[in-house]
Formats: structure tokens, sequence, C-alpha cells
């Protein structure tokens, strides 16, 4: 059967040219970063060249650059080891209602432990009103944690102006890059970040590899204690064949992201449009303009997404309803529904993610599979108004 | 040259079959594993079989007592600050060995700048937990005794099982980080009396980037890492299929292989010790016997442990000194200085483990090295003899 992988935002392939370079450093250049010798020395090298390739994708510099395991360690990290080491300014937090559940409950847990916390909410595109950030900042605001893009619905949310705000009102600006990185081009500078997170496994490199940038001057604390890699704020022996792989994943990316940002928004726009005039009822959720090249994110009245997710299963393509991390728990996602869209239109949503081995005619198979699919989840739903004709 | 890799503390090298079988997920076996679809399911099925190896080399009662981390180090914070918030009603006292791995001894300290009260346990000579000293700091108001199965150092391997019953009498949870010894010793945490046990993957020949937590059923710990609620809400994020389901290789090949393996390399450690003592003031450091099966670690006077692994590595040899995790600093290993050795006596050491790379043949060539070494060190040394 033929297989369409459309679900890039949950898990992406590893490049191969990723893997060729990394693979090595299983078997053969096995060191660990911190021995005296040359097997050692070996492997710091190759994690101090993969931090350079990982820095130069943001615009940082190599030593703002802190190796983690995953994007949920690198956002915990940022935000739980800003708030902790900035107690004595302040307790009170910005971030927005869109954001990925390892920010979320990061914050939830800051409040339960006294931090107060706006959740500025967005508009019907899923974005974040600037105003509304301004509005928000008090005396006691010690950080501001806004997503660069959404993983759900694409949305990319205006960065450069809360940069602004942020560095006008000398307050810690975190973003969650990990649905961006590679993807869009990122500049810590231009934006005015002091803290952002990305991971390897989002742009085609392995998964156990993530970073977060840390703006030279900010401090934060350690949220794991151990030995003294990664300046005492990452302890841990270094995974170096898995960071290997995230700073050539980082290269790749920043030499391709153009032009495939280029074929991939043409592809997602054919899809969209596809299905939108093809199928009665059937929405994008978000924001076309401001939006990842990759992500189309529609929904369809009547149905459920779990059902059009297997039956499509069935056909061998493979997209995601609402977040990838909480499908399991099949509540209405938190994004849809603070974007405003009722719980009964939001469970019909279902999120297409393109990547780098999508092919126009993978497009074409959705295009042509998914409106008899539908049709006939409509046919039997009992969610149907009477009356109502496809 | 060939490479005489003998620096398995502080790294394995991945072993062949773990990688084949794992690969996949890391290339094409793409999927998360909460996905609903099909893809997501056979990663799904990849991280189970992954936590039943596990389970099997520890002898865990149920396979859901295995969570993944990301390594041992996480492990370890999990265990005993997720242990020590979780239970505060209890108490606020924590205790551990004097001679525990950076990422146990930190994450105490960090609790003790929380009000918390960190008593450490002294070691005797040999590096063997003093038990009745145990038994006085282990108190009512004590939520968890962190206490290692075996040290990654000195090679020494814990009384774990009456560790276990004297803590347990004031109903005190053991954690036992367990990195050194998994795959190499039998462990069997329901025989042992072990309430959380870390393991780590690349202690084991398994792929960096994987960790296990074994959390006892019933015992109460609370995440550090909040977030998506992988891993039943204790530790958040996608997990790192690729290096789990090597992980799971690695603990069934160990699991498997440890009783043929620790038998052939503790004949060669033993035949390294005994070639080696016979170097003039040279002594091995820990215990004689109750020794991790690939684990040699000796000092000698007069001697500085930097220059040690340069004049081996030249060789083509690696050896340690110490912890890898604190080689790059040039203070003195705090476990050599708890078993009561002086500044200048604990520069002197040698580690040498030895891993499933390393053959009988190789042992002349070793000693042959240790013992032009220690003549060159000797000749130059500044702590040279009055």
């Amino acid at each position: 059967m033929r297989r369409v992988y459309l679900d890039y935002a949950a898990a992406s392939p590893v490049d191969p040219r990723v893997m060729e370079e990394m693979l090595p450093y299983f078997t053969d250049k096995y060191g660990n970063p911190s021995s005296v010798y040359s097997l050692g020395f070996e492997a710091n090298t190759a994690v101090e060249e993969a931090r350079e390739r990982v820095a130069k994708l943001i615009g940082g510099e190599p030593k703002e650059i802190i190796f983690t395991s995953c994007g949920t360690e690198s956002i915990n990290l940022a935000i739980k080891g800003l708030v902790h080491r900035s107690k004595d300014k302040g307790n009170h937090i910005i971030t927005s209602t869109v954001e990925h559940p390892s920010v979320l409950s990061a914050v939830d847990e800051l409040e339960r432990g006294g931090f107060s916390v706006t959740r500025l909410p967005v508009d019907g595109g899923g974005l974040v009103d600037v105003e509304s950030v301004t509005a928000a900042i008090t005396e006691k605001t010690i950080l501001i944690s806004v997503m660069y893009a959404n993983n759900e619905v694409g949305s990319i949310q205006p960065i450069k102006e809360i940069g602004e705000i942020a560095k006008d009102r000398g307050i810690p600006f975190h973003t969650d890059a990990v649905a961006a990185a590679g993807k869009i081009h990122i500049s810590v500078s231009e934006d005015n970040i002091d803290l952002l997170s990305l991971a390897s496994q989002d742009m085609y490199g392995p998964k156990g590899a993530a970073a977060l940038y840390l703006r030279k001057g900010t401090s934060i604390s350690p949220i794991l204690h151990g030995g003294r890699q990664e300046r005492k704020l990452r302890p841990g022996t270094e995974s170096v064949p898995l960071i290997v792989g995230m700073g050539k994943a980082a290269d790749i990316a920043a030499q391709e992201m153009e032009a495939e940002s280029e074929t991939l928004s043409k592809m997602r726009d054919k899809l969209v449009r596809g299905l939108t005039t093809s199928v009665k009822e059937c929405y994008l959720n978000g924001n076309l303009e401001r939006r990842l090249p990759n992500n189309a994110n529609v929904r369809f009245s009547y149905i459920e997404g779990e059902s059009i997710i297997l039956n499509l299963d069935m056909k061998g393509i493979q997209a995601a309803t609402g977040s990838a991390c909480t499908s399991e728990t099949l509540e209405s996602s938190h994004v849809l529904t603070a974007m405003g869209i009722p719980p009964e239109h939001a469970h019909g949503s279902i999120a297409f993610t393109l990547g780098r081995w999508t092919k126009g005619d993978d497009i074409d198979y959705v295009i042509e599979t998914l409106p008899p699919i539908v049709k006939e989840l409509r046919s039997i739903s009992p969610m149907v108004p009477e009356g109502w004709t496809d | 040259m060939e490479r005489i890799f003998l620096d398995h503390a502080s790294v394995t090298p991945v072993d062949a079959r773990a990688l084949r079988f794992a690969e996949p997920y890391l290339a094409g076996g793409y999927g998360n594993p909460s996905s609903l679809h099909s893809v997501g399911l056979e990663a799904r099925r990849a991280i189970e079989d992954a936590r039943t190896k596990v389970a099997a080399l520890i002898n865990a009662e149920k396979e859901k007592t295995i969570l993944f981390t990301s390594g041992a180090t996480e492990a370890n914070n999990l265990a005993i600050k997720g242990a020590a918030l979780r239970n505060v009603g209890k108490g606020k006292k924590v205790v551990s060995s004097a001679i525990e791995h950076m990422s146990v001894l930190n994450p105490m300290k960090d609790l003790q700048k929380n009000e918390f009260e960190f008593t450490t346990v002294p070691v005797d000579s040999s590096g063997i937990v003093d038990l009745e000293k145990l038994e006085d700091s282990a108190t009512r108001e004590t939520t968890v005794t962190s206490i290692m199965y075996a040290n990654n150092e000195i090679g020494t391997i814990e009384p774990i099982r009456e560790i276990s019953e004297i803590v347990h009498e004031k109903g005190v949870y053991l954690h036992v980080d367990a990195t050194a010894a998994a795959g190499r010793i039998p462990i069997d945490v329901q025989a042992d009396g072990i309430d959380l046990l870390t393991l780590s993957s690349n202690d084991m020949y398994g792929p960096q980037g994987a960790g296990a937590l074994y959390v006892k059923t019933g015992v109460r710990i609370q995440p550090v890492l909040p977030g998506g609620g992988q891993e039943r809400g204790l530790r958040s994020g996608t997990e790192n299929i690729f290096a789990i389901a090597g992980m799971g290789e690695a603990a069934r090949i160990a699991r498997e292989e440890m009783g043929t393996e620790s038998a052939r390399l503790s004949e060669m450690r033993n035949s390294l010790i005994e070639e080696i003592l016979k170097i003039e003031e040279t002594y091995l450091t820990g215990h004689p016997t109750k020794r991790l099966p690939h684990h040699a670690s000796f000092r000698f006077s007069h001697i500085e442990g930097e220059s040690i692994l340069l004049i081996m590595d030249a060789q083509g040899i690696q050896v340690s000194t110490g912890s890898a995790c604190s080689s790059k600093t040039l203070e003195p290993s705090h476990v050599l200085l708890a078993i009561g050795l002086k500044h200048e006596e604990a520069h002197g050491s040698m580690v040498m483990t030895l891993g499933r790379s390393n053959t009988v043949e190789q042992v002349p060539r070793v000693v042959d090295a240790v013992n032009e070494m220690v003549v060159k060190l000797r000749k130059i040394s500044s702590l040279g003899k009055e």
C-alpha cells in the first residue's frame, strides 16, 4: 500500500546525511567529552562543532548554546531556570494560551508554587495581540514566554514585536521555537530573543538532542544537578552522536531552508485549496499568511477527527488530530479552543504537516482519498443536522 | 597501533547488535508513540518491548515500573528530588553515602539549599558504607536514602540488602544508583529490597540518550520535567525511541551474556591486578573481593594522575583517573578522599575498566605500558621521594 506520511510535526525521519555523520560516534569515535585522552578530545571537538552549527542556524554565538535531551527539557530549563534565578526581582510570568504543553505545565507548576501568570489570549487565527503583551506587563514581570510558531496550527507569532517590547522593559524573553526552527528564518539578535528552545528531531535530526539558546548575560539556575557539563547548567554525559546529528541537521536546515519552504508552502496551499473547495464545510484552522510553510490544519463539520485519522491510516495516510502529545487523551485541542473554535467543530480537525520527503503526488493522493472518507463518515454521523445534504 | 580501551566506566562503545536492532528507529522507523496511527503504534510497541527487557535485567515485578529518561543524571535527579519533594509530609531529611556520583550528591545539595537536612554516611577504607552510621542517619523524618550499587571509581559493591533492611525499618525509600553495576553483576530489585533504581544505557553498551528509573509499585514520586505527560506523567518529552529500543536490546544482551562475560573479564582483571601490584609502592583502591568484575583501580605513590592518562594514551591505551565527569577539574576525587586517602595519594590514581573489546592477550602490553609509565613519571616527579 502507498504510504503518505503527513505527520512531520509529531516525528520526522532522520535525514540520511545526518545519519551518516553521526553513526561513527556510536561505535568508533565513542569517547566521553570529559575524558582527558585523544578519544575524549575528539568527542569534545565534535560537540563544539555541533554547537557552532546550531548557533549559526539562529544567529547566536556558540557559547550561548546549551545542549539538553529534548525540547521539553530545554523549555523547562529556560522557564524554571530563569524564574527561580530571578525570584527576588518579581513573581509575574506572561505566556500565551496556545503554548505547547511543556510550557503550559512548567508555568502551571510555578503558579502552584506561588508565581502569578498571565496567559494571553489569541485571535481566531491563533495570533497573540502585541498590545496585550504591553498591557500585561507589571513591575513584577520577570519573564515573557511566547512560542515562535504553533505546532498544531502553524501560526507564527509577532516575535520581533514582542522581543522589542521585552527589550524596552528589560524583561527576559523566551520563545519555544521547536516547531519553527529550521523551517523559517530565525535570528535571536534581530528578534531580541534572550532564551530560545529548539529540538533536533523537529529538523530531521535524531531524537534525544535539543538545545537552549541563552543570551550572554542572562542568568538561569539548572534544574538537573550533577557533573560539570554544559557550564553546569545541564549535567550528564553528553549524548555525543545525537548532538553531532543535531549539528548536522542544523547545518542542512540553514542551507536548504529557503528553497524547501517555498516548495512546501506551494504543496501546502494546494492541499488546503483542494480540500476546502471539494468538501462542503471544510475550513482552514489558523492564519493563512503568518503560517509555517508545512502546516495545513483543517476542520470538517459533523465528524470526529479520530475517525478520519483511522480511515486515512487504512489508506496509508498518516496525519494527526490536534497535538500528537495529547492525542491519547481525546480532549479537544487547547489551541483550537483558544482560537474560539467550539469543541464540536474542533473535534473534526486534522493537522497535516508536510516535510522534506513530501511529494506533489502525495498531496494529490490525499485530495483524492479524503473527500470520500468525509462523505462516508458524515453519512453515519448523528451530528449532521436534519435536512443537511452533501 | 591497536587501541586498548580500558575506560568503560566513562563510556561504552555501542554494541553493534544493539545498534543494528535500534537503527531502524533512528533512520526510518519514525513515529511519535503518542500518535494514533499505525506508525505511532509501532513506536509504542518498540518502547514497551524495551521496557520488558529492562525490567527483566533487574527482575522488576512489572514492566510498568520502568520509566525511561534521557540518562542516569536525569534518573538520579528524578528519584531523589521526585521522592523528597513528593513526600515532604513525612519529613525533610535525605541521606546518601559520601562516595555517590555527582548526579546524586548535587541534587541532594540542591535540596539542602531548600531547607532539607542532608546527611552523608561515611565509608571504610575499602569503600563499604558504614552501616552503624547509616542506622543513625536514617530517621523517621528521612524520605529517601541513596546508596550506589557499586562505585564507578573504586569498583566496591555495597551491601545493598543489609542497607535496605536498615532504611526500611524507618520507612525510608531506598534509591540505588546502579549505573556502574547494571549489566555487570546480577541485580534483583525485589530480592535486594530496592524502591528506586537508576540505570544508564551507555554504561551497558546501549546508545547514548537513554536511561531508566525503576519505581517500585506503590512508591510515590513527582516529576522534575512536567510537560506532555509521557511515562505516566513522570517524565514528559517525546520518547527517544531509538535510544530506548537500543537500551532494551543492550539490557537483553547483558542479561544473557553477563555470566560468561563477567567471568572472562574478572580473569583478565585479576591478572592485571596481580602484575601491576608488583610495581613498588603501588596499591589497589577499593575492596579486594567485593568488587565489580571488570574493575581494577590503583594508586601509585609519587605520581600525578593527569600525566598517567596522557602517557598511557600515547601508548594507545585509555584509562581514567577517578570519575570522567570530574577529570577535567583538578580537584582530587571525593571518593578517594572519602576512603581516607590524602590529597597527594589521591592524585596518583588510575582506574582500568574492562569491556567487551578487551582480550586477555592485551594484558602483557598493558602491564608493560604501566611499568614504563611509572618509571618515567617517578623520574620526573615533584612529588618524588625525599
